[in-house]
């Protein structure tokens, strides 16, 4: 946790939602420490061949740039206006009825009137109608239009890595008009000359490279999952074997490379691997890991679609050459939404697969019949319904339970009820948050779309208030302190924003409370959950 | 201070006093009657087509609806087909929820920080209302006109008229799509002026149209019930209009011209601002699809090969680690 940061108290008090004396094109951008990431580090996108590479900082007066950095974004943005109905219909139809100002995280934490949606997008439709629209160029000012400077350009930059691209806005607009969307295209404009952050373009290359975003190399990878199973022996007694790149297995598995990484994502991991081994000792449920395909995340998005594309190739590319299946994704935010609204569009049809069927209950996924790939959500909830898993929620009795739905797979996909009723059926007590907090109207964690760096904590902890406002209000009714996602940007970025906001509040992910719960064939007496902590006295204890 | 609304309302002022000295001062029924109606007419097609065309031709690469709701998923787990489509139906009906009663923006909600440690959200019905009454109040007051450019008038159109007037207030009978039009507008008006994040937002353009509308409207209702035309000679004017037989009947006052020639300015300088939402709206891409993209594969009309890292340049970068860890490769050592 940043050690400049005011109280929590305090924090709340400053935050003033007044909008300035003066008009918003003439409050200049103050680039103000705590609020933005640094930026990235030349290696990083050398190795992934985006231009400019140098050494710079936002705090620079020179950033750098290139000589005709005008003429590029110009012509970059005229191309994406061809390219994406999107971006040209958001830019020309918005009436500034400011139904969307209120519903930002970033605003409603700092106050920042620059941070209401629909001054974000102005920023780019004030120099689109300078560019492109004849009343624009006629009118200037008058028409809200406005030329590219390197003030305006400086003010893209600090906003544009201020959204997290949420879309809790665009459920609101009565046009659908789409934050995330000018978010998405404007910082691929900024990456047109150089201009990203290093949270984001470090964990891009080390994808490319090693296959996840943490840089986590082939053997250190299996050395990781092999940790995991010392761990779980050490809890349940059982040994595991999972297995890694074996070609001819029915089911790739892909998740978070964060989960592998750190607590409580760690946990999550058990989880599955737990699962996995129960399925297989049950039912000889055959899954693999990959090595090269060891990332369901994809910073690859918050760079360009180009970028996206490039990372996301290695799902199929694995999938196709161990020759499985189908393939089952992990618990992921953003993973979800580029695997739902773009992977088989970008790197389809995958034709060498087959349509996902559960080899354990028969289950056809229909919903999933042309991208192959299953959420372990979808896939679990299936296996509960089917009574396919022998569970006992007692071991998650200590838990009061509260659920936040992530970002993505609420808005970008639509998986709301799935996890919920995995949680209802492995824990007795689950509580939901006010209704205008979640589900479609969920809260961001925060941290989203490339932000959960560490030196921006002051704009993490603003943008989390409203999602850690509402898991206070849960906890405080009905003392709810598990904070439960599926997602492995909410599991890094939560803890910390609990820790400040609701300390007493914990963040687990899902399979870790079904792993808890799953009695495991020929497991020992379970006195611990995952984590090394005693379990709750069962009814059969108290008893004795 | 906020220079913005007062420039558009003298802009509209100016556009009244302009049509007025035109007719009345300098004789121009033939400019103001027959000339810009036909401009302005073939300014909004003109404009109106290539806007939307200007759209259509932009690609639409990928499916990004907003789901706001459960998905297709499980069989026993509930759709929402309406908020979370997955059908062309489902799109149907969201769409026309969204365009007929505005579904979206009937979700509204406002947030308060309760006492500086809690934030509250409530729901916010009134920006919904207002821009629901005036939609609403704008077509029926729309359709309700075109009995000047109609001979007969079409047997529906009468019935509308009938309806609008159904309180039998005034003489002539008061419309009450007018009274609701011009309310609406002044609400709109007076949330952008008096709300201070909207007024923070506002540009010219948003008080532009505002003030045009409520022009259009007072003189509308100045014309009816006040300051009386001839309303059989206003007919023949239109009915010369749209059947290319333009006319100038000498009886038509001239606040006639000054509601005619603001509908003008209306009409051409709608595709060419923020009104063409009434067109975007149909082609809004996170509205208008299907969430459908795991059961039905989406073509991106411009999808090109990209640089990937292959199996094999990682392999080759990291074999000797992966034998010596036990994970198979491809290609042994050599």
């Amino acid at each position: 946790m940043a050690e400049d940061l005011p109280k929590a108290e305090e924090f709340l008090t400053n935050i003033d939602h007044k909008v300035p004396d003066t008009a918003w094109m003439d409050t200049p951008t103050e680039i103000r420490k705590g609020m933005y990431c640094y930026a990235s580090n030349p290696k990083s996108v050398e190795t992934l061949g985006l231009p400019n590479a140098r050494k710079w900082s936002a705090t620079d007066d020179d950033w750098q740039l290139p000589e005709n950095w005008q003429e590029i974004i110009h012509n970059g943005f005229k191309e994406r206006l061809e390219r994406f109905r999107s971006l040209k219909v958001f830019m020309d139809i918005c009436v500034r009825c400011g139904a969307c100002a209120d519903k930002c995280h970033f605003y409603i934490g700092t106050g920042d009137p620059k941070n209401m949606p629909v001054l974000r997008a102005e920023l780019l439709r004030s120099v689109y109608r300078n560019d492109f629209t004849k009343i624009g160029k006629l009118l200037g000012r008058a028409a809200g239009a406005r030329k590219m400077t390197l003030d305006v350009l400086k003010e893209w930059w600090y906003y544009l890595f201020q959204c997290s691209e949420c879309r809790r806005c665009s459920v609101f607009c009565p046009y659908g008009i789409d934050t995330a969307e000018i978010t998405i295209m404007g910082r691929e404009l900024l990456n047109l000359i150089g201009l990203n952050i290093d949270w984001i373009a470090t964990p891009v290359a080390n994808c490319f490279r090693t296959g996840n975003h943490l840089g986590i190399q082939p053997h250190a990878f299996k050395d990781m999952l092999d940790f995991f199973v010392e761990d779980i022996e050490e809890v349940t007694g059982v040994q595991l074997e999972p297995s890694f790149n074996r070609k001819g297995a029915d089911i790739l598995f892909i998740t978070p490379s964060g989960d592998v990484f750190a607590d409580p994502g760690t946990y999550t991991c058990m989880g599955y691997m737990m699962l996995f081994h129960y399925l297989k000792e049950k039912y000889g449920f055959d899954i693999t890991w990959s090595t090269y395909a060891s990332e369901g995340g994809n910073f690859g998005f918050f760079t360009s679609h180009e970028t996206m594309k490039r990372l996301n190739a290695k799902m199929y590319a694995e999938a196709k050459r161990l020759g499985v299946k189908w393939i089952l994704g992990g618990e992921c935010g953003h993973m979800w939404r580029v695997i739902n609204q773009y992977m088989d569009t970008m790197n389809g049809p995958a034709d060498f697969l087959e349509e996902p069927v559960s080899p354990i209950t028969g289950t056809k996924f229909e919903n999933a019949k042309s991208t192959k790939m299953v959420h372990i959500a979808e896939f679990t909830a299936d296996l509960i319904k089917h009574n396919k898993l022998e569970l006992d929620p007692r071991r998650n009795d200590h838990l009061k339970i509260t659920y936040h739905d992530s970002c993505n797979p609420a808005r970008g996909m639509g998986l709301l009820d799935e996890p919920r009723y995995v949680i209802k059926k492995v824990a007795k007590h689950f509580y939901e948050m006010p209704a205008n907090t979640i589900r479609e109207q969920t809260f961001c964690c925060g941290s989203g779309a490339g932000l959960n760096a560490g030196e921006n904590m002051e704009l993490r902890m603003a943008g989390g208030l409203p999602r850690a406002n509402a898991v206070r209000s849960v906890h405080e009714k009905h003392g709810v302190n598990m904070l439960a996602c599926v997602c492995a940007i909410d599991r890094a970025a939560l803890p910390p924003l609990m820790e400040y906001w609701v300390p007493e509040v914990d963040v687990t992910g899902l399979h870790e409370l079904v792993a808890n719960a799953l009695i495991m064939p020929g497991e020992n007496d379970r006195t611990t959950d995952l984590r090394g902590e005693d379990l709750p006295e069962t009814e059969d204890d108290a008893d004795e | 201070m906020n220079v913005k609304y007062l420039y558009s309302l003298i802009l509209v002022i100016a556009l009244f006093l302009m049509a007025y000295a035109g007719v009345e001062m300098a004789g121009l029924q033939i400019v103001f009657g027959i000339i810009v109606p036909y401009v302005a007419v073939a300014i909004f097609l003109w404009g109106f087509i290539s806007k939307i065309l200007g759209w259509a031709n932009s690609a639409v690469p990928f499916r990004i609806p907003t789901t706001s709701g459960q998905q297709k998923s499980l069989d026993w787990i509930k759709q929402n087909k309406i908020d979370n489509p997955s059908t062309t139906a489902g799109v149907v009906v969201r769409m026309a929820l969204e365009i007929l009663v505005f579904r979206s923006l009937f979700r509204n909600t406002k947030m308060a920080l309760h006492k500086g440690v809690k934030l509250i959200y409530s729901w916010e019905i009134w920006l919904w209302v207002g821009a629901l009454a005036f939609h609403w109040a704008f077509f029926v007051t729309v359709t309700r006109h075109l009995r000047f450019f109609t001979d007969p008038v079409p047997f529906p159109i009468t019935i509308l008229e009938n309806v609008d007037s159904f309180f039998q207030v005034g003489l002539p009978l008061v419309f009450q799509s007018g009274v609701v039009l011009l309310a609406a507008l002044l609400f709109l008006f007076l949330r952008r002026l008096f709300e201070p994040q909207v007024r923070y937002i506002s540009l010219a353009a948003d008080y532009f149209p505002l003030f045009l509308l409520i022009g259009i409207a007072l003189s509308g209702i100045l014309m009816r019930y006040f300051i009386k035309t001839d309303i059989v000679a206003a007919k023949e004017l239109a009915m010369g209009l749209v059947t290319f037989k333009p006319c100038i009947p000498e009886t038509v006052g001239s606040i006639f011209y000054i509601h005619l020639f603001l509908v003008c300015t209306l009409l051409a300088y709608f595709p060419y601002s923020k009104l063409m939402h009434f067109g975007g709206v149909f082609l809004s891409p996170t509205r208008n699809l299907a969430n459908n993209t795991r059961m039905q594969r989406h073509v991106n009309p411009w999808n090109y090969p990209v640089k990937t890292h292959t199996y094999e340049e990682y392999e080759d970068d990291f074999r000797e680690k992966m034998i010596e860890a036990g994970l198979p490769v491809d290609k042994d050592k050599e």
